[in-house]
């Protein structure tokens, strides 16, 4: 597989007024184009910081990240973003948020009306084209998250950025969502990493799980190569002995290995 | 309530029919509460606004003041003719009010013109933050009408002097809730904007004002109140046309009815114009 996304040696650094603050150390990795990886670990282990290295939020203090063999230089459109909190604009609604998104990707090159069909169609692929003309207070969470990736996926990015993208959700509607997530990504060949504290979205969704220890210092534990065929459906896996093969692998590390810092 | 046999159910059989009526009681309580919902909010005020009238008049009986019937009376001729001129220390009180409105309109004018953008700069830069905090800690308590001398000094007129005035007061509430609009606006927003690859204008422009929205909103609508609060003692002392010299000139005259009805002008002048900036940012800022 190619290599899309490359951490040689990544190491972050924070200045804090307490003295300095090594968030990572030493995460070497290396992402395939296409495929779908979970950084997982307990809270406060440095997986958004890892993530926001990628975006391009955060630079690395040492080492080298790299995307499609170029030095990330920034926050770009070629690498999107799905924040935790959704990050919704209020004052745009569902189709202005993601009209906002594709007018800056776009907006050089194509038309208005071209624009607004890019805008529907990303809203209509997560199912809200119901809700366009809705502004973020008056949807519910699981709907604003959809808009948050409705306007990741707008940007046709090459890398897409979750960030606990369904941590806040009620355990239904993120099983909703973790189906479209899969379904969404089959059909379009994007490289995918996801930050989750969720052994079983972590399963069920990825095709490598990087395990991080705990912090501060925090690095790669271990790799778990994930090599359930797809398409993969929640109802078939759960009578599936390689599942719970790979989600005992994943507790084990996380509640024998790594135990929980005293909170 | 309906009695319910508890102790000899064969003593006394139960009512045949105890439905229908309970259901016309219960429809009967649904109306009244209909009613009480729409009459407590508009009924509440109106006892209140009774009460007042009916402390004025008690206030008035001894004819020290005008009471309100008087000062009803003296307004129905006032405002029968609003707009009359005889020269220029006689005109309609509809005159005064706009003469007054457009000196609070260019004044305010110029501070917001001056007072967002500085309120900005103080919001997003730390150093400008630095710089104006003392400034502003030391000449924001000074009453607004300490500034009518040096407007007057500077400007050598009258008119001039009371927008001077007017800008200085009203300048404070646009700079500190600009600025404090800024440093709220959430990192979040800001990170959206770093993702999407805006420059530093499309950040400003897409999500910094709209963000600031209604915090400039809410430092407009205060830089209102107290401009209009102080137009009145401005053109007191700087006289001209304007609803606070006619007060003075009023007060001269010694007609007390006018200077009621000034009052009350005043007040529903200020509520209009709170009212039409909140209608404002009711309309420009939707979901916040």
């Amino acid at each position: 597989m190619e290599k899309h996304v490359v951490l040689d040696h990544v190491s972050v650094t924070f200045d804090t007024p307490r003295g300095r603050f090594v968030a990572l150390q030493d995460i070497t990795l290396a992402i395939g184009r296409g495929e779908f990886l979970s950084l997982i670990g307990h809270s406060g282990c440095g997986k958004s910081t890892l993530l926001n290295v990628i975006a391009g939020l955060v630079m690395p203090t040492s080492g080298a990240a790299l995307c499609s063999g170029r030095e990330i230089p920034g926050p770009g459109p070629d690498r999107a973003v799905v924040f935790q909190n959704h990050s919704l604009l209020p004052w745009l609604t569902a189709f202005g948020n993601v009209y906002l998104a594709v007018h800056k990707v776009f907006g050089a090159r194509e038309t208005k009306a071209k624009l607004r069909q890019r805008t529907d169609a990303a809203i209509a692929l997560v199912g809200l084209a119901h809700a366009r003309d809705r502004y973020p207070h008056e949807i519910s969470g699981g709907m604003k998250q959809r808009v948050g990736i409705a306007r990741a996926l707008a940007m046709e990015p090459a890398v897409l950025l979750l960030d606990e993208p369904f941590g806040a959700l009620d355990a239904l509607t993120r099983a909703a969502l973790q189906d479209e997530l899969m379904r969404i990504v089959a059909d379009r060949q994007v490289t995918v990493v996801m930050v989750t504290h969720d052994v079983d979205e972590a399963v069920l969704l990825s095709d490598r799980i990087v395990m991080l220890t705990n912090g501060p210092a925090a690095t790669i534990g271990e790799i778990l190569t994930v090599d359930l065929p797809r398409p993969r459906s929640r109802l078939a896996l759960a009578d599936d002995s390689r599942y719970h093969l790979l989600r005992r692998r994943v507790l084990e590390f996380l509640h024998q290995r790594q135990l929980r810092p005293a909170a | 309530m309906m009695p319910y046999p508890t102790a000899k159910p064969f003593d006394r059989p139960a009512p045949v029919l105890p439905l229908p009526p309970q259901r016309r009681g219960h429809a009967l309580r649904q109306a009244a509460g209909h009613l009480r919902r729409l009459l407590i909010p508009l009924a509440a005020p109106m006892l209140g606004l009774a009460l007042f009238v009916g402390l004025w008049a008690a206030i008035a009986a001894d004819g020290r003041i005008p009471g309100p019937l008087a000062t009803w009376e003296a307004a129905r001729q006032l405002f029968a003719d609003p707009f009359y001129d005889r020269g220029p220390n006689d005109q309609g009180i509809g005159w005064n009010l706009l003469s007054s409105l457009s000196r609070v309109g260019v004044g305010f004018g110029l501070a917001a013109a001056v007072g967002i953008p500085l309120g900005f700069l103080i919001g997003r830069f730390a150093f400008f933050a630095g710089m104006a905090a003392p400034i502003i800690a030391l000449l924001r308590p000074v009453s607004p009408l300490a500034w009518l001398p040096i407007g007057l000094l500077v400007f050598k007129a009258a008119h001039p002097a009371a927008i001077w005035v007017i800008f200085i007061s009203s300048i404070w509430p646009m700079i500190l809730n600009t600025a404090v609009g800024v440093r709220q606006v959430p990192q979040d927003y800001l990170n959206v904007a770093r993702v999407l690859g805006f420059s530093e204008l499309q950040t400003i422009t897409r999500i910094l004002l709209p963000a600031m929205l209604p915090a400039i909103l809410t430092g407009v609508r205060l830089a209102v109140g107290v401009a209009w609060l102080v137009i009145v003692a401005a053109e007191m002392l700087t006289g001209g046309v304007g609803i606070g010299f006619w007060v003075w000139d009023e007060w001269n005259n010694l007609n007390v009815e006018h200077i009621l009805i000034a009052i009350f002008v005043v007040g529903i002048v200020g509520l209009a114009l709170e009212q039409l900036i909140l209608l404002v940012a009711r309309r420009f800022s939707p979901g916040q």
